[in-house]
């Protein structure tokens, strides 16, 4: 009889028992974000053989600036079908935060099962106009800085610091790409050799065409037990040992944009560095990101990173973390993994960081 | 809950058409440093920020509370957005809470904001959506039919709404928080006011204001050391409880929902309270419009279906003389930065049971209701705070 490992926050042991995801695309103009949705939550309650009648608690991560329109998680819920009344929330952040609701939630009794799911439509607009808008709106707005500039002014100081090389950025794209064939849901797939990358013109110097993410459409959903009756679901829940998100400041000029002081200290509270970690699920969006945030959480090269492919194969904003965790998940849940680490970001580059730490039972 | 929580520091601006004195980092740091000094507590103290406001749009800024950051003292510390339409006060405080009730932390701060003159509410709330019912004109003719419909379901006379619309204006003059103060208010004004969606004049409607609301939430042994360091006495968390349900389909109740029904029994039941007119001592209850008093004092099971008017029309409610007090501060009819609304619900009750509410306190109060609502009357929050820590 397996148990459940002990977990380092909290007092009630909370597992991911299902996770499903909508296969990431380019633009997807035939299906709306509930159409996109509802698909990917029934597939959760098959994988755990439940409906909607178990769930204690629904929380859910989206953004209204994708859609452009008020309350866009509200007609999300209505196909949930919260009927009887639930318990039910949501955040303006990535899913992974909706995951972490429903974490703290589940630390308590009267609850012991809980859907969280995550969607974004980024080909509803122009993200890097969109984007813009959650910079502080006095300072920084108005000039319109877009993301993907912001994140070569952090990858350029990480060249200018010798902490990292565009070749690394290559050999990153290329190594994710070349996982992302093995994933459904990826959307960027191909085997391209660092050489070959390094001939893709620069988008914003240092970054060329192959350091950038995808801008991708897609949903996903997953389960969440508490306690023991996870294992009458799934042989090989994946506990959540370790949990923790940190913020940082917002303006980029009192930041020093070639560290993740916020990742290192999440992963610090979520105990990453308590145990030997065989994979990690990183949400970084631009290649030079992936080396800035393993450092953060110092992994050593025993780590296979991003498995998946992670966000150079397939980015939906507000899904992107919780994604993560899923993948994540999926590997401790099929057994070849048996502690995992999952990494979710938001905010201009990477101002907000949360980790997880996710096990089988010993 | 497996802990104890309580609330030991409240803050809130002045509410007002237009704080163009202030930033929006400026006016959510005055609220949160108003609730600091109340609970003797540093930025450096607390463990978590919790954020809440309605849609992004209502200020044009995706994602405000990130720019925020520093002006909530959140650096380094994990930071959370809450939005859930117009309930997300309430919510948010209930978020705040689970975090020190679950044992995760020990002193969360928590806000909740708008600024509605940066932007235009009504606009953003009548953006048209593919495929999705229009919401026309605001939230008031969304509500303007179903309110109707109580009254014709209850057989109200027509001038409740404008008694509401009376009282609590009429109260929040006690309140100096408050964003309109109406010395002059009487029926003849409110009916003589133009009539925006019938049956609801312009006086019977919440208005627009910039506000934030901010409280510091603890657990058990921080509220004991700190109420020796102050001398203020804690309102303690006695139960608290969240619901949802869709915005329409064939056979919803839109008058009366499920979701605030089953809400207020699990909150009521976690409390202990078995007759709220009888043991709570007040109430402050989300009323936009003035016809929601007597609706929700129906759906929160105040007194039985079609008898809330009866409450309102007696005087019920009143802080001058009612046995139920409702909106003592004057309510979201005198005050609505929207995304703030449910909020100050939710700390207008604490500052109740800890004696705190000035000139609109309800004597020797112990025992209050917080309850915020929002979408299509779908989405609810509620808490009840004491004076007494609950065993």
């Amino acid at each position: 009889m397996s148990s459940a490992p002990t977990p380092k926050q909290g007092t009630r042991p909370v597992a991911v028992v299902a996770f499903a995801q909508s296969p990431s695309q380019r633009r997807i103009e035939q299906a709306n974000e509930v159409e996109l949705l509802m698909p990917v939550v029934h597939d959760a309650y098959n994988a755990a053989g439940m409906t909607k009648d178990d769930i204690d608690f629904i929380c859910s991560g989206s953004t209204d600036y994708l859609i452009g329109g008020p309350f866009s998680f509200v007609t999300a819920l209505d196909a949930v079908g919260v009927w009887p009344p639930k318990r039910e929330s949501h955040v303006e952040m990535d899913g992974a935060w909706a995951l972490y609701e429903a974490w703290v939630q589940l630390q308590e009794e009267e609850c012991d099962v809980a859907l969280v799911y995550g969607f974004g439509k980024s080909s509803l607009g122009d993200l890097n106009r969109i984007l813009a808008l959650q910079l502080d709106p006095y300072t920084m707005a108005p000039l319109w800085p877009d993301q993907v500039s912001l994140a070569a002014l952090q990858a350029q100081a990480m060249i200018d610091q010798g902490l990292a090389s565009e070749e690394d950025f290559a050999r990153i794209a290329s190594r994710a790409r070349h996982n992302a064939l093995s994933n459904p849901n990826a959307q960027v797939a191909n085997d391209k050799s660092m050489e070959e990358l390094l001939q893709d013109d620069y988008v914003v110097a240092p970054l060329r065409r192959h350091a950038l993410p995808p801008l991708s459409d897609a949903a996903a959903a997953m389960i969440l037990v508490a306690g023991d009756r996870a294992f009458d679901v799934v042989d090989r829940p994946a506990w959540i040992t370790g949990i923790d998100h940190r913020i940082e400041a917002h303006a980029l000029g009192v930041r020093k944009l070639t560290e993740s002081v916020s990742t290192t200290k999440a992963a610090e509270v979520a105990g990453v560095n308590d145990g030997a970690v065989d994979i990690a699920e990183i949400h970084a969006p631009f290649a030079h990101q992936e080396i800035l945030l393993r450092r953060a959480m110092g992994l050593d090269e025993s780590t296979t990173v991003n498995p998946s492919g992670g966000p150079l194969a397939a980015n939906p904003l507000m899904a992107g973390g919780l994604i993560r965790i899923g993948e994540a998940a999926n590997r401790i849940m099929d057994g070849s993994a048996s502690r995992a680490v999952a990494h979710a970001t938001s905010g201009p580059v990477l101002q907000q960081n949360l980790v997880a730490v996710l096990e089988g039972a010993s | 809950m497996n802990q104890r929580c309580a609330v030991i520091g409240i803050g809130q601006t002045h509410h007002k058409a237009k704080r163009e004195d202030v930033s929006i980092a400026g006016m959510v740091r005055e609220a949160a440093v108003a609730a600091l000094e109340d609970a003797g507590l540093d930025f450096s103290d607390i463990d978590a920020v919790v954020v809440g406001k309605a849609p992004d749009m209502f200020e044009g800024i995706m994602m405000p509370e990130l720019y925020l950051a520093g002006a909530l003292g959140a650096v380094g510390k994990p930071m959370f957005r809450v939005h859930t339409a117009g309930s997300v006060g309430g919510s948010t405080a209930i978020v705040a809470a689970h975090l020190v009730a679950t044992g995760i932390h020990k002193r969360v701060l928590t806000v909740a904001f708008e600024k509605q003159s940066d932007s235009d509410a009504m606009w953003a709330l009548s953006v048209p959506q593919p495929f999705s019912a229009p919401l026309l004109a605001g939230a008031g003719g969304y509500f303007a039919p179903i309110i109707r419909s109580y009254i014709r379901r209850s057989g109200a006379p027509n001038d409740v709404g404008m008694k509401v619309a009376v009282k609590d204006r009429l109260q929040a003059l006690k309140n100096p928080y408050a964003h309109l103060h109406l010395p002059d208010i009487d029926l003849q004004t409110v009916e003589d006011s133009v009539m925006l969606w019938d049956p609801l004049h312009y006086l019977e409607s919440c208005p627009s204001s910039d506000g934030a609301a901010a409280m510091v939430l603890v657990s058990d042994d921080v509220a004991a050391a700190q109420e020796k360091v102050t001398g203020r006495a804690p309102a303690w968390v006695h139960g608290m409880a969240m619901r949802s349900e869709p915005t329409m389909f064939a056979g919803r109740n839109q008058i009366n929902p499920q979701a605030g029904r089953d809400c207020a029994k699990d909150v009521f039941g976690q409390a202990g309270i078995t007759n709220p007119r009888e043991e709570l001592d007040c109430a402050e209850v989300y009323v936009p419009f003035s016809w929601y008093e007597p609706m929700w004092l129906e759906n929160l099971g105040f007194c039985e279906q079609g008898e809330g008017w009866k409450l309102t029309d007696s005087g019920a409610t009143a802080l001058d003389g009612g046995d139920i007090p409702w909106n003592c501060s004057g309510g979201v009819l005198s005050s609505n930065p929207i995304g703030a609304s449910g909020m100050l619900r939710f700390l207008e009750a604490a500052l109740q049971v800890r004696g705190m509410a000035g000139e609109h306190q309800v004597p020797d109060a112990r025992k209050a209701l917080g309850h915020a609502y929002g979408g299509g009357s779908q989405f609810f929050a509620m808490w009840v705070v004491g004076t007494d820590r609950p065993d």
